[in-house]
């Protein structure tokens, strides 16, 4: 085992989660906005924008989708359960008196057990909900002879516009977990340059010297 | 082109000044005819200046019905089967309806007051409701639709005849301005298709006075500006009324009883031969153009014809109603009528200004108590296009507000849009123990009955009544009514239709319309509230987790 700076975010990774931010804010205030939340947008261009965003989003997430399976990222994101009570320790107790966090960042695994989990439900739950809900409402006047469509719209929008609560929420503690542990800068700062410092058993360290150089910064050359 | 509209524009300005009655102040005693109206787009093969059977002096309308006539020898037959003529409809409902049948918010009734209500009448001395015109050989006026030099008019008494020299003094038109005396020779000579001033003269005067009965048909549109109605205004498309309701044989599209929804033909060029005089005629089910350049107005454009289904295109681009400074009655309280003042005698309170100044009557001893309005937003409610009258024979329950005319089609019916409507608030006389409307006598000078000459309700019913061949108790009281009339005119450029946030908001124009899903008009529901209540609880969350991480890091440094 050793420390090593990799680079664990690749150029599409990084851009792809940039984008979805800059996507899912549009989102958000544009949904909010549209329900009659925030007075930031007017309706008809929140609508409009909203449904721009949406369809971005999507197609973004099609791209995504098949790079995390032809490039098997995806097993970044199944959850485990080892590691998760200790995880959960530390933000519930450990964090208040200044421990360490239990987890130690692999190269196969970017995420600890509880952001694992989290984006686990996010990507199999909340935002399947969302798109889901969201294509129905979008394309109502397609369905809207079938049978009890006047209630289908009502269950629809509501199920939609809870779902956007939920995915407001997730960006607050998102947010806030950033500052936990080494700071905010820290835990940004890979995300922009895509370098991190992980640990790298003997193997994985020969296996990127040689195949690999490209990812990794020479010994002793700080995370920039 | 330019300079021909130019002209066009100097002429509809100096009609609009003629028909607003400016001119009148200043023109002396003897009241002058209103100038020329404005060209319209049309194109014949015949000046009927230079016909030898209309080179002459006439006498009277129908003489000079008789020289038409002698040419057009169809004509007469095609009127007398129109509604224009007949005022009388049997409407899909199976009601039987037309200005003969029904009772209004506004006068009431025909019946009993012929010559002052028959002053509009496309046809010349029809006294006698109940007595169909052809029966009475009514002859057909010509002239009230066809004539072009804009001198042409009727008397506002006198069953449907034109004031002649010599007037007497006192005389009124049916636009209310003081009369003068038609050249029937010159307007014989003019004659042409009809301009918006033919059938504006009557339809805009409904009820009385300038645009007191629609709201959306007044004298605005002579000559409106494109802000009032993008179609009809001379600076844009100068519409007549007829590019919109075309004709067949003397029959018009479009009507108050039978509303067309829609097209059951393909969308097509203005003045291309049809049938019905909807939008979707010209605009289609997909009004809003797809064929654009920029990804966001492709969006709207798809979004707002997603609302085809469920809207009238009027509802979004009528955004209000009596625009361009002529008001319209919002409310007409008969039981009010018949006070007189301190010194017996009958009065008028002028308590309503207009936005160009002008006084309205707020009570009248004649009329009872009026409300106005201007840009009014309209009711909105389902319609299916079909409306039935509450007639003179249909029991009424008087504890509650009556409507003259319903509305049918409803929500989910897969026919019904939203409509604009003006909903006109009533109160009107009723029998107390048949529980049904009354028919009054109003007019009538010289008569003992007539109300707005002797102010006696009893009389004024009982006379009506008769007339209608209804049957009375002998005992009135007032009830409480709402009146609708669809809102269609008035159609105002695609910039100032209504925006998404009138309706699309908590208490919106639609607040008080079941059977709709509004996204965004319900922020503050079970959903809004549940999300908000887990927002804020991670907020808080947060915001504790923090404070305890910044005292726990003092503590140990402590």
């Amino acid at each position: 085992m050793s420390k090593r700076i990799v680079k664990v975010y690749p150029i599409f990774e990084r851009l792809w989660h940039w984008m979805q931010m800059a996507l899912i804010v549009i989102l958000l205030l544009t949904g909010f906005s549209l329900n009659g939340q925030l007075g930031l947008v007017p309706f008809g261009p929140a609508v409009v924008f909203h449904t721009l965003a949406a369809g971005l989003l999507l197609m973004l997430w099609i791209f995504a989708t098949f790079w995390l399976f032809t490039t098997g990222t995806w097993k970044q994101f199944i959850p485990r359960i080892e590691g998760m009570i200790e995880t959960a320790r530390f933000y519930a107790l450990g964090v208040f008196r200044g421990e360490k966090h239990p987890y130690r960042k692999l190269y196969l695994r970017k995420h600890n057990p509880l952001q694992a989990a989290t984006y686990f439900g996010l990507k199999w739950v909340i935002f399947p909900v969302i798109w889901v809900s969201g294509l129905f409402y979008l394309t109502y006047t397609l369905w809207e002879g079938g049978e009890s469509a006047g209630v289908w719209i009502v269950v629809v929008a509501n199920i939609h516009v809870l779902a956007g609560y939920v995915v407001a929420c997730f960006v607050v503690v998102h947010v806030y977990l950033l500052t936990v542990g080494q700071g905010f800068r820290h835990h940004v700062r890979p995300m922009l340059t895509g370098y991190e410092e992980v640990d790298l058993t003997t193997e994985q360290e020969a296996y990127l010297e040689a195949n690999e150089p490209d990812r990794l910064k020479p010994r002793g050359v700080p995370a920039q | 082109m330019k300079r021909f509209a130019g002209i066009a524009r100097a002429v509809g300005l100096a009609l609009a000044l003629a028909t607003t009655g400016a001119w009148a102040e200043s023109a002396g005693d003897t009241p002058r005819p209103p100038a020329a109206p404005p060209p319209i787009p049309v194109s014949s093969t015949a000046d009927h200046a230079e016909f030898e059977a209309l080179k002459r002096a006439f006498a009277s309308g129908p003489e000079v019905t008789e020289a038409c006539l002698s040419c057009h020898n169809e004509a007469d037959d095609q009127l007398a089967h129109s509604l224009h003529f007949k005022w009388d409809y049997e409407s899909t409902s199976g009601q039987t309806l037309g200005k003969s049948n029904v009772i209004n918010a506004f006068c009431g009734n025909v019946a009993s007051n012929e010559p002052r209500c028959t002053s509009c009448h496309a046809g010349y001395g029809w006294d006698d409701m109940s007595t169909a015109p052809a029966e009475m050989e009514v002859q057909p006026d010509c002239l009230v639709c066809h004539d072009r030099s804009g001198q042409y008019t009727k008397t506002a008494t006198g069953a449907g005849h034109p004031p002649l020299d010599p007037v007497k003094p006192g005389t009124k038109t049916i636009t209310g301005a003081p009369a003068w005396a038609v050249d029937l020779s010159k307007a014989a000579q003019s004659v042409g298709m009809p301009g918006r001033d033919n059938c504006g003269n009557c339809h805009f005067y409904g009820g009385g006075g300038d645009n007191v009965k629609h709201g959306d048909l007044s004298s605005v549109l002579y000559a409106p500006s494109e802000e009032v109605d993008v179609h009809m205004s001379p600076e844009g498309e100068n519409f007549t009324c007829s590019t919109c309701h075309v004709e067949e044989d003397h029959n018009w599209a479009g009507s108050r009883y039978d509303v067309d929804m829609s097209i059951p033909e393909e969308a097509q060029e203005p003045g291309a031969h049809r049938v019905t005089a909807t939008c979707e005629s010209c605009h289609s089910e997909q009004p809003h153009p797809l064929e654009v350049a920029s990804g966001p107005v492709f969006i709207r454009n798809l979004k707002l014809n997603d609302h085809t289904d469920k809207l009238a295109c009027q509802s979004c681009h009528i955004p209000e109603f009596a625009r361009g400074g002529v008001p319209t009655k919002t409310l007409w309280d008969w039981s009010t009528a018949g006070q007189m003042n301190a010194e017996g005698k009958p009065y008028s309170e002028d308590n309503w200004t207009s936005s160009t100044g002008k006084a309205m009557h707020t009570y009248m001893s004649t009329k009872g108590n009026f409300e106005y309005g201007e840009d009014v937003v309209p009711h909105y409610a389902w319609f299916n296009g079909s409306i039935t009258y509450t007639l003179g024979d249909e029991t009424i329950d008087p504890t509650r507000t009556v409507e003259i005319n319903r509305l049918g089609g409803e929500a989910g019916d897969g026919v019904s849009r939203i409509w604009p409507f003006k909903r006109m608030e009533g109160r009107q006389g009723y029998d107390v123990n048949l529980n049904r409307l009354t028919y009054s006598n109003v007019w009538g000078p010289g008569t003992d009955t007539a109300f707005w000459t002797n102010f006696d309700w009893g009389n004024s019913i009982e006379a009506g009544m008769a007339a209608a061949g209804a049957e009375y108790s002998g005992e009135f009281d007032f009830v409480d009514t709402y009146m609708y009339w669809p809102i269609t005119h008035m159609v105002a450029p695609a910039e100032d239709a209504v925006e998404c946030a009138e309706c699309h908001a908590e208490d919106g124009r639609m607040a008080d319309l079941a059977g709709i899903y509004l996204p965004g008009s319900d922020p503050n529901g079970l959903t809004g509230i549940i999300g908000k209540a887990i927002l804020t609880l991670v907020l808080l969350g947060v915001i504790g987790h923090g404070l305890l991480r910044v005292l726990g890091r003092k503590s140990k440094e402590g």
